[in-house]
C-alpha cells in the first residue's frame, strides 16, 4: 500500500472530564471510502472534527496529505499549519451551515476566490462546474434561504470542493434532511465516490448507502473504533454483539 | 321562563344608549381613533398654551433660527455616530477577543463609560483632560488636547456611545450561529477572514435595529454639548432656543419649537431606519415580498 492519505494516531479527545475519544488509530489511502457509524455519543462525530481540527485533540496526531500535526498549544505557528490541512479537507455539516448573507455562487466562490490564488475567472468557471455537477447551476443567483434542505445540501458539497480538497469529510450529512430529500444527497455523494474517486469519511446512519459505497466501515463504541471492515464483512451477521445490536437496530 | 329564546327578542330588550355607542364605536377603525387621541392630546396642550399667554408671534420670529440649528445637530450625530461605530466595533472585536490586552482594553473602557454619567465624561473631555495633558506633556503638545466645546462634546458623546455600542455589536456577534465560524474554518479561511467575510456581515444586520435607537438617543443627548459652552455658530436647538427665549423672557415659546426640532428629527430618522432594515434583509426572506 501507498503512503495513507489520512493518518490518525493515538487520538484522544476529552470535554472536561468527559473522555469522548480513547485512542483512536486510523489510516485511510486515497481513493478510499469510510462510513464511521455508531451510536451517538459514541465519539463518531468528535472524530470527524478532529480531523480538521474543529475540536482540537487532546493527544495524538492527525496526517492529512503529509501535514503531520500533533495535539499542543496553539501557537501562531499551529494555526497556521492547521490552516494548511484545513484547505485539503472539504467538510460537509448536518445543518448545512451555508453562508446566508450570499448568493450559491458567492457561497461556493468565497473561499476560493481569498485563499486559493487562482484567477477570478477560473473561480468562477470552477464554482460553476461543482454547481453544474451537483444538479444547481440554475440556482447560482439564489440566496440559500430560498433552497430546499437537500438543495442546501448539494450547494454545501460544492462548496467544500471548491477548494480542491484532497479528502471530504462528512459528518451526518443526511440527519437534518426530510426523508424525501435524502436521495439527492446521497446520489451526489455516490457520483463523488464512484465518479471521482474522492476520499471520503462519512459518519452516517444510511447503512444502505454504506453498504454500496463504502470500501471500509468502522463502528465506534464508546470512544474507540471496536470493529473495522469491509461493508460485505460488516453485514455478514457475524459482529461482535455490540456491532450486531447496533446495525440490527438501524436496518 | 322559555327554553327557547326568540333570536330577535333578546337585542331589543337590551337596546340602551351605552350599547348603541359601543356598536357605533366598534365600526371604526382602531387608528383612527389612535388618531383622534392624539389630536385631543394636541388640542388640550394647544388651548393650555394659549391661555397662558403662549405668543406665537413671537415663535414665528424666531422659530427660524432655531430650526436652522438643525444642521448642527445633524452634523453632531452624524459625526459622533461615525466615531461611536468605529469605537464599539473595535470595543467588541475586544470583547471576544482571547487576548488579554484586547480583551482588558475594551473591558475597561465599557466598564468607564458605561459606569459614569454621560455628562460628567463631556466636562471632563472638556476641563479635565487639558489639566492632565498640561501636567503630563511640554507645552507644545498639551495643546493638542485643549479642544473647543463641540469638539469635546462630540468625542465625548462617541466615547460614550461607543461603550454601549460595545455591548450591542458583542452580542451581535455572538448572536451568529457558531457553526458559520466553523464552515468557515473549514475552509481554510483564517480567523480574520472569518471574521470580516463571514461573522460582521451576519452581525450587522443584527445590531442595525439597536444602533439606530442608539442614533435617535444621540441625537437627542447632542443637545447636552450645549452646557459646556459653545459659540453661536455651533449653538444647536437648545441652545439658540436658550439664548432666545432668555433674551426675550420666552421660554416656553423657544423650548417648545427646540423640542419639536428634536422630535421631527427623530421622527424622519425612524422612517429611514425602517427602510434601512428592509434593505438589510436580503437572503433572509423566503418570498420575495411578503403580504400580510
Amino acid at each position: 500500500m501507498t503512503e495513507p492519505l489520512v493518518r490518525v494516531t493515538g487520538l484522544h479527545k476529552s470535554f472536561g472530564s468527559l473522555e469522548v475519544l480513547k485512542g483512536v488509530d486510523l489510516e485511510i489511502g486515497a481513493g478510499e471510502v469510510v462510513v464511521v457509524f455508531g451510536r451517538s455519543g459514541s465519539g463518531k462525530s468528535t472524530f470527524l472534527r478532529c480531523i480538521n481540527f474543529l475540536e482540537d485533540p487532546t493527544m495524538g496526531t492527525i496526517e492529512v496529505a503529509g501535514i503531520k500535526i500533533a495535539a499542543g498549544s496553539p501557537t501562531r505557528f499551529r494555526r497556521k499549519q492547521i490552516q494548511s490541512l484545513r484547505k485539503t479537507c472539504g467538510m460537509v455539516f448536518q445543518q448545512f451551515n451555508l453562508f446566508p448573507h450570499m448568493s450559491v455562487l458567492d457561497n461556493v466562490m468565497e473561499a476560493p476566490r481569498r485563499i486559493s490564488g487562482d484567477s477570478a475567472k477560473d473561480v468562477k468557471d470552477h464554482a460553476m462546474a461543482l454547481l453544474a455537477d451537483v444538479g444547481l447551476a440554475d440556482k447560482a443567483a439564489e440566496y440559500p434561504i430560498r433552497l430546499s434542505g437537500g438543495q442546501q445540501q448539494r450547494v454545501a458539497i460544492a462548496r467544500a470542493l471548491a477548494m480542491k480538497p484532497q479528502v471530504m469529510l462528512f459528518d451526518e450529512p443526511t440527519s437534518a434532511l426530510d426523508p424525501e430529500l435524502i436521495h439527492e444527497v446521497l446520489s451526489v455523494m455516490r457520483s463523488l465516490a464512484k465518479d471521482h474517486s474522492t476520499t471520503m469519511i462519512v459518519v452516517t446512519h444510511e447503512m444502505g448507502f454504506a453498504r454500496e459505497v463504502a470500501s471500509r466501515m468502522c463502528f465506534f463504541h464508546e470512544g474507540v473504533i471496536l470493529e473495522q471492515g469491509a461493508p460485505e464483512m460488516m453485514f455478514d451477521g457475524s459482529r461482535l454483539p455490540e456491532t450486531q445490536r447496533f446495525l440490527n437496530a438501524v436496518m | 321562563m322559555s327554553n327557547t329564546p326568540t333570536v330577535e327578542a333578546v337585542p331589543h330588550q337590551r337596546h340602551g344608549l351605552a350599547e348603541s355607542l359601543e356598536i357605533a364605536s366598534l365600526k371604526v377603525p382602531f387608528r383612527i381613533k389612535v388618531a383622534l387621541v392624539w389630536l385631543v392630546i394636541g388640542g388640550l396642550l394647544l388651548v393650555g398654551f394659549l391661555k397662558s399667554g403662549f405668543d406665537i408671534a413671537w415663535m414665528g420670529d424666531h422659530a427660524a433660527a432655531i430650526v436652522k440649528a438643525v444642521w448642527v445637530t445633524i452634523a453632531f450625530s452624524i459625526i459622533a455616530i461615525a466615531c461611536a461605530v468605529g469605537l464599539a466595533l473595535l470595543g467588541a472585536l475586544g470583547r471576544v477577543s482571547r487576548n488579554p490586552i484586547a480583551y482588558g482594553v475594551s473591558g475597561f473602557y465599557t466598564s468607564f463609560f458605561r459606569g459614569t454619567p454621560l455628562i460628567v465624561q463631556l466636562f471632563l473631555w472638556y476641563l479635565a483632560l487639558p489639566q492632565l495633558a498640561l501636567g503630563l506633556l511640554p507645552e507644545q503638545y498639551a495643546t493638542w488636547f485643549i479642544w473647543p466645546a463641540q469638539v469635546a462634546g462630540i468625542v465625548g458623546i462617541a466615547f460614550n456611545y461607543g461603550a454601549y455600542m460595545t455591548e450591542i455589536f458583542r452580542s451581535g456577534i455572538e448572536a451568529v450561529p457558531h457553526g458559520q465560524a466553523e464552515a468557515a474554518a473549514a475552509l481554510g479561511m483564517s480567523s480574520g477572514q472569518q471574521m470580516r467575510r463571514i461573522i460582521l456581515p451576519q452581525a450587522t444586520r443584527i445590531v442595525i435595529p439597536p444602533t439606530g435607537n442608539e442614533f435617535i438617543a444621540m441625537m437627542k443627548d447632542t443637545a447636552l454639548i450645549g452646557l459646556l459652552g459653545t459659540t453661536l455658530l455651533w449653538a444647536d436647538p437648545f441652545r439658540m432656543a436658550q439664548l432666545s427665549g432668555k433674551a426675550d423672557f420666552r421660554n416656553l415659546e423657544a423650548l417648545i419649537a427646540a423640542a419639536l426640532v428634536y422630535w421631527g428629527l427623530t421622527a424622519v430618522f425612524s422612517i429611514f431606519q425602517r427602510k434601512l432594515e428592509e434593505r438589510m434583509g436580503r437572503g433572509y426572506v423566503r418570498q420575495s415580498k411578503a403580504k400580510t
